[in-house]
């Protein structure tokens, strides 16, 4: 690993220990939480509020502010788990498979409301609520492998065996990815294609619009952060229940 | 690196690159069912079902939407810009569904090969602008139009 600085090294190495994840999410969080209300209010008035109506779909178009962020970490919150899974797999690190565990509600949760503001927004503007296309099929499947990874992990005992078991599940879907992604490339589909990320390179999306867009979407990637920390912290918790980090936590009377 | 580990990643590797080779087999074999809709040139050329049920996308031709009877009857042209097919619906039309946009008819061919359809679904493009951008837009391409 001679290509990464050493200073990042120390810090993945120290990351990786439980009790000083447990200590550093803890100090982290306040300053998260409040990038995350800055980030979310400017969006929310920019979309809700500041952004004109569209030129074809009047005030309909503003679900986008919610419906393309959780369609996007939908999916990045699946690459998370997968790459989480495979570092488990591989070194063996339990904050890795804390990681993976923890990201799964959340990224089940992204994708079912993806999933339903689309299909409110779908009842109007093509005139029905769910189509069998590429696309909104694959989303679907994806919402099944988080559930997958949820229920897998539950039905087992002994946690870390249950993490090694949903770390290969979840590589195993991480195919489904490019497919979602390019779903309405490579397929004729209801879906529309991709508005920010085009093939011409500039987003077909006026700037007044885009803009709003980005800062839920960077919103949204902060609130998972929060989300997967808190979720972290109480697995860890959990699952070292009887080392002596945990309970020294407790003999000192730290927050729990 | 540790043998044991390179070899666990290695596995994981191919795993993925396995999963990976198998399901693009599978999606290109299914290629024509992933398929949502059939073009107007697949129709014009013969390829799509003659008499089962089937889903035609296309264009609306501008100019081309009327109500022969003056009833719930629509009749347009839609086109992908090679071929057209003339489709005949009953019923509401989508929001969305205007001359000059994509839309997605569920039906089958009658003899004379004109589509009629059951469902009539709009489809919306990656587009998003203000209506003063989309007038000023119109405004150049006509005034360059005129040059």
């Amino acid at each position: 690993m001679f290509l990464i600085p050493d200073a990042v090294v120390r810090f993945y190495h120290r990351m990786a220990s439980p009790p000083h994840f447990y200590t550093f999410t803890e100090q982290c969080m306040p300053w998260l939480v409040g990038v995350f209300v800055i980030l979310v209010s400017a969006g929310l008035v920019g979309g809700l509020y500041l952004a004109p109506a569209d030129y074809q779909q009047g005030d309909s178009y503003r679900i986008i502010y919610i419906h393309v962020p959780s369609a996007w970490m939908s999916l990045f919150i699946y690459i998370v788990m997968a790459v989480a899974g495979a570092i488990g797999l591989v070194w063996r690190i339990k904050l890795a498979e804390v990681v993976l565990v923890s990201s799964a509600p959340i990224g089940a949760a992204f994708t079912f409301i993806a999933l339903v503001t689309g299909s409110l927004w779908g009842k109007p503007m093509w005139g029905t609520w769910w189509v069998w296309d590429a696309r909104l099929t694959s989303e679907l499947v994806l919402l099944f492998l988080y559930l997958g990874v949820m229920g897998l992990y539950g039905a087992m005992d002994d946690k870390r065996v249950a993490s090694k078991a949903v770390a290969i599940l979840a590589l195993v879907g991480v195919v489904n990815i490019p497919i979602i992604h390019y779903s309405v490339e490579w397929w004729s589909s209801l879906h529309q294609g991709p508005t920010v990320i085009t093939k011409t390179g500039k987003p077909a999306m006026h700037s007044s619009m885009l803009i709003p867009l980005l800062l839920m979407a960077l919103a949204f990637k902060v609130y998972y952060v929060i989300a997967l920390m808190q979720r972290a912290r109480t697995e860890l918790l959990s699952r070292e229940r009887n080392s002596q980090w945990v309970k020294n936590k407790i003999a000192m009377g730290a927050k729990l | 690196m540790k043998v044991a580990r390179k070899q666990r990643l290695i596995l994981i590797a191919l795993m993925v690159v396995g999963t990976g080779i198998a399901t693009a087999f599978a999606l290109k074999s299914f290629n024509e069912n992933l398929m949502y809709f059939f073009s107007t040139t697949d129709v014009v050329a013969g390829k799509a079902p003659k008499d089962a049920l089937f889903r035609l996308g296309g264009m609306v031709v501008k100019g081309t939407v009327i109500r022969p009877d003056k009833g719930m009857m629509v009749r347009f042209t839609l086109t992908d810009f090679s071929k057209e097919v003339t489709v005949e619906y009953t019923g509401i039309l989508p929001d969305l569904f205007r001359e000059g946009q994509g839309i997605v008819a569920h039906g089958k061919l009658n003899t004379q090969g004109v589509f009629i359809a059951q469902e009539v679904l709009a489809k919306h493009d990656e587009n998003y602008m203000p209506p003063e951008v989309k007038a000023s837009l119109k405004k150049k391409a006509t005034t360059e139009g005129k040059l």
